[in-house]
């Protein structure tokens, strides 16, 4: 799988509450609704702007805080393709995994890369094509791998346990 | 070669030795999500399994935001509570109970040697009591509800080291602060986290609760003590089960050990928008401030209570601020009310709140205007975290909380004459 998109850059820690705020959690359930509160305490521009496939890079520890989920479906729901971060906080990354959201790491991308710059990630040879070179990423543990092959925990579950998966809702929180 | 506390527990429950970094499948014995149970349940029922593999082993307690603030809110309570009853979730404690994370232990739900998951990063709380316990996502809930396991990396442990004793007033909120800027938000990423040594040992439980409740403000992905005696006879009064402990071995290997005299804390405040952005409470005294939230999971105990009535009474806070008063709980609620420490509350002109997590992130009861300042016993301060991104949080410990509400700026409380100790 090839992910194309420009490169939208944070800084260290961004967290839950910037990324998807508290306020909603029990309110905004709609994934289209959800897409456009996506980053709103931080970049307010992001969710109008942002276009299918780009990329968002960030410090350390993104997705601090919260367990809530919403803050990596809210990504996927407005167009996000990947995640490039230097380190992830750890309920955000599970969540990703279990959306299909790839979350990366490669403190030397995160160096380089420049905001609005195109890059090109190659998810099968774990590469980051950049303006400024391309940089590796570390593989998913091979437990994990299979959570995310099969396009998120849900439908990983349903393979395991014999279901046939319905018709995707798409939507997590009604 | 010793393992660790938690490499023990989950090779317990995995049923082979485990090292860290290992990725292991386990059931849990408990798992606690809150008001985002009726999300939790709708994507159960997107996985297409209609019972709940086994009921008994969920806990839901409704505290995000009780009662409902408006008709939203009211239609998420209403789902949950239609979901626990056709599920036959016995487990359910309705808006009356207070916070998830001290609910949990007044009714029994917490025991050294538990695993317990929670829908709720603060989940790591339990390790006060001896128990692994972890956040995880609501769609791992779901599947929890479906197949009863979950599967969780071991972690490295980081070893800190308290030894010591407090100077007067200085509490275990401000050895956290100083521990978190010390080491930054990220500085327990991926990792366990084991408070050791005699200052811990001798630590109260509700001094030891702040402590793991704010180790995923580190990024931890649990925090632990061994049990003291105080621990040990709270838990027995409340479970009526055997439970195993674990230890972490002498020999164990530890990623990295820090050491802290507690003599050496200072009482601090982290100031806006992240935990590890701390300082000396004496580098901000003057700061003015508009709201005291005395409220959260961290802070809102008995012995919390006793030190901030003992600010208050007979006095007045201060015209400009509003000080709002949340018990973790229904029980802590009655215990401080039958010492009569409410209504020195109320004379003091604070408003007393019902017991849930009311403004901590940002529903309803006390959400800040624009340009506002709040000083918060909680554990979070992040921007917008309290429902408005134009207003900011410093957490502190109950006693700065105390003694700033009566003068409206953040107060160094060793400086103030009559709240010396
Ligand atoms: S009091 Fe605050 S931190 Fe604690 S569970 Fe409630 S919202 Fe979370």
């Amino acid at each position: 799988m090839k992910i194309i998109g420009r490169v939208w850059k944070y800084g260290d820690d961004v967290n839950t509450d910037v990324i998807f705020p508290g306020k909603y959690t029990y309110t905004v359930t709609d994934p289209q609704e959800m897409a456009k509160i996506a980053l709103e305490d931080l970049d307010a521009d992001f969710a109008k702007k942002v276009h299918k496939g780009d990329i968002i890079v960030g410090g350390k520890n993104f997705g601090c805080g919260s367990s809530r989920e919403q803050a990596a479906s809210c990504l996927l729901y407005a167009g996000v393709g990947a995640i490039i971060a230097k380190s992830f906080a750890r309920i955000f990354f599970r969540n990703c995994i279990n959306f299909g959201l790839p979350a990366l790491t490669s403190a030397e991308a995160v160096a380089n890369l420049k905001h609005g710059e195109q890059i090109e990630i190659d998810m099968e040879k774990g590469k980051i094509k950049t303006e400024s070179g391309v940089y590796q990423f570390p593989p998913l543990p091979k437990e994990i791998v299979g959570i995310f092959d099969a396009g998120g925990l849900i439908p990983y579950t349903q393979r395991k346990l014999g279901i046939e998966p319905k018709e995707q809702l798409n939507n997590e929180d009604n | 070669m010793g393992k660790t506390f938690s490499e023990k527990i989950l090779g317990k429950k995995a049923g082979k030795p485990v090292a860290p970094g290992e990725i292991v499948e386990i059931e849990p014995d408990i798992a606690m999500s809150h008001d985002n149970t009726a999300a939790i349940s709708s994507t159960f029922y997107k996985i297409g399994v209609d019972k709940v593999y086994d009921p008994d082993k969920h806990v839901v307690i409704l505290d995000h935001c009780t009662p409902a603030a408006n008709e939203k809110f009211a239609q998420n309570h209403k789902d949950i509570r239609e979901f626990v009853a056709k599920q036959d979730i016995k487990n359910f404690y309705d808006i009356n109970e207070g916070i998830c994370h001290q609910v949990m232990p007044e009714k029994g739900y917490v025991w050294p040697g538990a695993l317990i998951v929670g829908a709720d990063s603060h989940t790591t709380s339990y390790g006060a009591f001896g128990a692994f316990s972890t956040g995880i996502g609501r769609s791992e809930m779901a599947v929890i509800m479906a197949c009863g396991k979950i599967w969780l990396r071991v972690p490295e442990t980081l070893k800190i080291v308290c030894d010591g004793e407090f100077q007067p007033g200085v509490t275990s909120k401000d050895l956290m602060l100083k521990i978190a800027g010390d080491i930054g938000a990220d500085g327990g990423l991926y990792r366990a986290i084991e408070f050791c040594g005699s200052g811990i040992d001798r630590m109260t439980l509700a001094s030891r609760f702040v402590m793991t409740n704010m180790a995923v403000e580190i990024g931890a992905k649990n925090g632990y003590m061994i049990p003291n005696d105080e621990v040990l006879d709270y838990v027995k009064s409340r479970i009526n089960r055997e439970f195993e402990m674990f230890e972490s071995d002498p020999d164990a290997v530890f990623d990295e050990v820090l050491h802290y005299n507690l003599a050496d804390i200072e009482p601090m405040v982290a100031k806006p928008h992240t935990v590890d952005n701390v300082a000396s409470v004496s580098t901000v005294r003057g700061t003015k401030i508009d709201q005291v939230f005395f409220g959260s999971c961290t802070n809102t105990r008995v012995e919390d209570f006793e030190v901030v009535v003992s600010i208050l009474k007979g006095k007045k806070v201060h015209p400009n601020v509003r000080m709002l008063v949340f018990p973790a709980s229904r029980e802590i609620f009655l215990e401080v009310l039958k010492r009569g420490w409410i209504a020195d509350f109320v004379e003091a002109g604070a408003i007393i709140m019902n017991p849930g997590c009311g403004p901590c992130m940002g529903n309803h009861e006390g959400v800040p205007a624009k340009g506002e300042v709040t000083l918060s016993t909680s554990n979070r301060n992040f921007k917008g975290r309290m429902g408005n991104k134009d207003a900011e949080i410093y957490l502190c410990s109950p006693r700065t909380a105390a003694v700033s509400a009566l003068t409206g700026r953040i107060e160094d409380f060793r400086e103030v004459v009559d709240c010396r100790l």
